[in-house]
């Protein structure tokens, strides 16, 4: 079954990571990547490009209605997903644990709903 | 009384069958649908003909049966497996045994308290389908309506599906940390049915018996798990005392002045037995010490007899595993008795100044028993009086209110 593996964590934090550090992290994500690989469970993923970059669309009454940043305010922000085939949850929690991410942010784990 | 004895057949057998049944048609929520009908049937055929001489193989097969029926009916276009078909034949001609693999009982109830469930829910699906509540009974012992209890139970079947909740025991590694959940749900719903009291449904006080039931089922399918038979223990010890623990008007009795003839001391023996072993394990655990606090009360016969000290020192240990305002109140209210009031006070002192205890009346009501223990009157009547401000349960009210009379 797959689940997306869901990257939430503080903006702010990452963007004040010096330049030593975002290369760590980097690294980490990059082995991680290779990992999920290795074990044929990766499908797909990508990190984002920042909240300040996002754009949410509207459509209300037939009129679009476009405004700037994420869909919301939240206190942790989306920074990157994974797609990952896998038996069951137990299975998507193990590999979302090892996310980089999980140390500081909220990994969301979720199944696709099967396709129409 | 009929009715009775199979009810209580049902629930004997169930948790097995039901766990069965899981495992044989690999859907949770199928598995309980083909169930529940299998109870219902049970019901109406054992009561005309009487009872089968194998009840666990009698619901076993009709609820197969059920359950192909379901699967029929939900995918009609699809075939079902030549395997299952089979093994409903196989398990027709030998109805005479339900083959129970040892762990399915256990894993039902790893899955029904994983951490992918929120807390209620774990309690719900544990006490429906471990323990064969029904959904009303459920629903009288937490006191809300039905229908909440209803759908909380549903979408929790529903994410066990959705999520692919996996039907498993957790492997070793992932064991102790996983049981951590299932012995922190079991005694959510102990604390659940202990604070029930007089006068309230006898339903919330057999909550207790239903955690106590959960926790015998832990501990014999996971021996050598002594935080396992810490809460055991803890539970059973507690349980012993519970007969004495409210006056006929339904006010609480604290524990200084219970009828300790009435602690049920074949209970206090069976618990002191079970954390002897626990304990000879060599791994503590905060279980373990609550459960030795509670043994240490309920070995002694009047309340001058309790081993003050000795609880103080385990409080202590107790604050070096689980760290916090509530057990650090206890550990204060221990002190006051090893080494006298003042101790204590100064302890509770620097809590109440913390602030981590505000809105908690049992810290006020604390400070008024020294107080008053102290002979400092005046002060002991304003604690009771801030205590009662924000006391909430009805019964815990009225002894406030008798202490607070009793200083004149």
């Amino acid at each position: 079954m797959q689940y997306i593996v869901l990257i939430y964590g503080s903006e702010k934090g990452w963007t004040s990571l010096s330049k030593p550090e975002a290369e760590q992290m980097y690294a980490e994500y990059r082995k991680y990547s290779e990992e999920l690989v290795k074990a044929g469970v990766m499908r797909g993923g990508s990190e984002l490009k920042p909240t300040s970059t996002a754009t949410t669309v509207r459509v209300r009454g037939g009129k679009r209605q476009v405004t700037d940043g994420p869909f919301a305010e939240t206190k942790e922000q989306l920074g990157g997903y994974y797609l990952i085939e896998v038996p069951n949850l137990e299975s998507a929690l193990d590999w979302a644990s090892r996310c980089p991410g999980a140390r500081d942010g909220s990994i969301e784990v979720r199944p696709l709903a099967p396709s129409m | 009384m009929l009715a009775r004895a199979i009810d209580q057949l049902v629930r004997r057998e169930g948790p097995r069958v039901l766990a069965g049944l899981i495992r044989w048609s690999g859907d949770f929520d199928l598995a309980e649908e083909a169930f529940q009908a299998a109870c219902t049937q049970a019901l109406e055929a054992w009561t005309q003909r009487g009872l089968p001489r194998r009840p666990g193989a009698w619901l076993t097969t009709v609820a197969r049966r059920r359950a192909v029926d379901l699967m029929r009916r939900r995918r009609p276009d699809v075939p079902l497996e030549p395997e299952l078909l089979e093994a409903l034949a196989a398990d027709e001609a030998e109805s005479d045994s339900v083959p129970e693999v040892a762990d399915d009982r256990l894993r039902l109830l790893f899955t029904v308290c994983h951490p992918a469930l929120a807390p209620a829910a774990q309690i719900g699906l544990a006490l429906r389908t471990l323990c064969g509540l029904t959904t009303a009974e459920i629903a009288r012992a937490y006191l809300e309506p039905e229908p909440t209890t209803a759908q909380r139970l549903v979408r929790a079947k529903r994410k066990i599906a959705e999520a692919r909740i996996p039907y498993e025991v957790p492997p070793a590694d992932r064991l102790t940390e996983r049981l951590e959940g299932v012995l922190s749900t079991i005694y959510l719903v102990f604390n659940e049915g202990f604070s029930a009291t007089e006068g309230e449904s006898w339903i919330r006080a057999d909550l207790c018996a239903e955690a106590i039931r959960l926790g015998r089922l832990v501990v014999e399918l996971l021996p050598g798990e002594p935080e396992a038979e810490g809460l055991l223990a803890l539970m059973l010890l507690h349980d012993a005392r519970r007969p004495a623990r409210t006056a006929p008007d339904g006010t609480v009795v604290p524990l200084e002045e219970q009828d300790r003839t009435v602690w049920d001391h074949a209970l206090i023996d069976e618990g002191t037995a079970v954390l002897d072993r626990a304990v000879a394990r060599g791994n503590p655990g905060p279980y373990q010490v609550q459960a030795a606090i509670a043994a240490l009360h309920g070995r002694a016969a009047h309340p001058g007899e309790t081993d003050w000290p000795q609880i103080a020192a385990l409080y202590g240990a107790l604050l070096r595993t689980t760290p916090g305002p509530i057990v650090e109140l206890n550990a204060a209210a221990a002190v006051a008795m090893a080494h006298g009031p003042a101790a204590g006070l100064a302890w509770m002192e620097r809590l109440e100044q913390s602030g981590a205890l505000e809105g908690y009346h049992l810290l006020p009501a604390a400070q008024a028993d020294l107080l008053r223990r102290l002979g400092r009157t005046d002060e002991a009547r304003l604690a009771y009086q801030r205590a009662l401000a924000l006391v909430r349960h009805p019964a815990e009210r009225r002894l406030l209110e008798r202490r607070l009379a009793e200083l004149g």
